[in-house]
């Protein structure tokens, strides 16, 4: 018994916190664009935090449910039903078999995550469930007549089921507009003065054909000082890169490991998934911080994420 | 470069965020250089180095994905040091004890290669560029044993080092939506190998039945960074293209 996809939406994938240890072997990590939102998701069905979850974009899945099922739905605000009802976000649901979920447009944000209780059984490639749709290992995209099957073994030990919902505001910029703290990287020192300024003070848009890989920014265009020949590097999710164009790619989920054009900044490691939810033409500042200050911040956002989520399932199990 | 030891190994730590440091052993596409990156990963590889995710070698730099929770400290230095700080500390220690020399390379792993015709539509154009014959292009580019200096642009895609001078070209101009798995190519200064069916600009010159990438197997790529590797030129089918003889 399980899920039958009866439309994907724009692009729905499976996706968990990715693929790592092959780096090195030019496999990328994949995974959740908005971890944060997943996770929550997650742990309000009582998942592990690497279990997968449905990402969908822009525009969310047709489902039908074959079975009962909790489900957990966060991340971009969808205009979602359960049959006839609003289906409830950042909240536990519970579904009856038989039932639909329709997640149509996002109002605001650009993902949001799908969590089952369970998980799915899904094939682990690599260690990750994680479709890598550009690297081509994992799940292809979700396409209509799917089936996904939900994990049996779950769930035993929660009893009862209250209904609570989670505040969002720590976890999702709904208004688009906080600025993204940005890092200095190897090429930074090489902007000529007038692009050294507005990588820092411009507002730039996400552009159209942003995807998982990377997310495009329109708006002024950037230049070195002088040209340099750069050859391939180590890149990282976040990692800004400037192409000979002036219009610089923050590199997401997708990303190669290794890449050739200069890097001009590093997005916050707390702040990329504010990035995978900006929509196209939402806008995107930067502001400047030091390493050892985004440090001490991405280790405080990762406390107060572990904290929140074992507070959800202590909650479940008491 | 011989004897280059511990104490000279020059090395920048350049951090990539926060959850990465990136090893500098210089600027450019050169064995010695890259020789470098692969010593100092088999070093950090040994290393009870804590919290490393991965090991990323490219030409001459080395990255370490790390997980910054486990190099908080313990308090004791007030204000803290942040946990790059420390790991750079630690991974500089890590690399004084080493000897580039010392490392032996490893064995060459055997490609075979059905080079020309259908399997490597670009040989006849490279070897109009580099004034030779399709032979003596087949017998320079099977002479030299490569390095892998990385693997990169898509799982399991090696970048080798060691291409004849005589052998290297432009990209083309048009690069092709869609390139077969196994094929050989040239690319400037460069050789490598499709592991898929892929779009690329790359001078296609041969292919290999091997499978270079695998998800599903246990060592999903054929090859690693750092390892060596011998093309062989096997029969092309008797009816290729250009109807020469194998």
């Amino acid at each position: 018994m399980s899920i039958r996809v009866r439309k994907p939406g724009l692009l729905t994938t499976v996706q968990d916190r990715g693929r790592h240890g092959f780096a090195g072997l030019g496999i990328g990590s994949a995974g959740a664009m908005d971890d944060v939102a997943m996770r929550l998701a997650n742990a309000l069905v009582g998942n592990e935090d690497h279990c997968a979850a449905l990402e969908m974009t822009l525009l969310g899945p047709l489902l039908q449910f074959e079975r009962a099922a909790t489900i957990a739905l966060c991340g971009a605000e969808v205009d979602a039903r359960l049959g006839n009802a609003v289906l409830p976000m950042w909240s536990r649901v519970e579904v009856a078999a038989g039932s639909t979920i329709d997640c149509m447009h996002m109002r605001r944000g650009a993902r949001a995550y799908l969590a089952v209780a369970g998980g799915f059984v899904t094939p682990r490639v690599l260690g990750s469930a994680a479709s890598d749709l550009h690297g081509g290992i994992g799940r292809p995209a979700l396409v209509a007549g799917d089936e996904l099957v939900i994990d049996d073994r779950a769930q035993q030990s929660i009893t009862r089921s209250r209904s609570w919902q989670l505040d969002p505001g720590p976890w999702f910029d709904a208004s688009a507009t906080r600025p993204l703290h940005l890092i200095a990287a190897t090429h930074s020192g090489l902007l000529d003065e007038r692009s050294r300024a507005l990588l820092h003070t411009t507002e730039f848009h996400v552009a159209n054909d942003s995807n998982r890989v990377g997310c495009r920014l329109d708006g002024e265009r950037l230049a070195l000082a002088h040209a340099v020949e750069t050859i391939s590097e180590p890149v990282a999710r976040g990692t800004v890169q400037l192409p000979p164009g002036g219009q610089p790619i923050v590199l997401m989920a997708e990303h190669p490991t290794t890449g050739g054009y200069p890097r001009i900044g590093q997005v916050a490691a707390s702040d990329v998934h504010l990035l995978a939810q900006r929509r196209p033409g939402d806008r995107v500042r930067f502001a400047a911080i030091t390493l050892d200050d985004a440090q001490s911040r991405y280790l405080e956002h990762e406390r107060a994420l572990g904290t929140l989520i074992r507070a959800i399932h202590e909650r479940l199990h008491a | 470069m011989n004897g280059a030891g511990a104490s000279d190994l020059p090395v920048r730590i350049e951090p990539v965020g926060e959850t990465m440091l990136l090893l500098r052993f210089g600027e450019q596409i050169d064995a010695a250089l890259n020789a470098q990156v692969h010593a100092a990963a088999a070093v950090l590889r040994a290393s009870p180095l804590r919290g490393l995710i991965d090991l990323i070698p490219a030409y001459a730099t080395l990255a370490l994905r790390y997980e910054p929770r486990v190099w908080i400290g313990d308090g004791a230095s007030s204000p803290a040091i942040a946990p790059w700080r420390r790991l750079a500390d630690a991974v500089r220690a890590a690399l004084s004890a080493i000897d580039v020399s010392a490392t032996t390379p490893p064995e060459p792993i055997d490609i075979p290669v059905r080079y020309g015709g259908a399997h490597g539509p670009d040989l006849d154009e490279l070897a109009r560029h580099a004034g030779l014959s399709t032979d003596e292009v087949i017998a320079r580019h099977t002479r030299t044993i490569y390095r892998v200096a990385m693997l990169g642009f898509a799982p399991g895609f090696p970048y080798l080092l060691g291409l004849d001078p005589a052998l290297h070209m432009p990209r083309r101009a048009d690069p092709r939506r869609r390139v077969a798995a196994g094929s050989v190519a040239i690319g400037g200064a460069q050789t490598g190998i499709y592991p898929r069916e892929l779009p690329g600009g790359w001078q296609l010159i041969g292919q290999t039945p091997l499978v270079l990438f695998d998800a599903q197997r246990a060592q999903p790529a054929l090859l690693a960074p750092g390892d060596r590797v011998r093309f062989v030129a096997i029969d092309t089918n008797a009816s290729s293209i250009d109807g020469a003889p194998a």
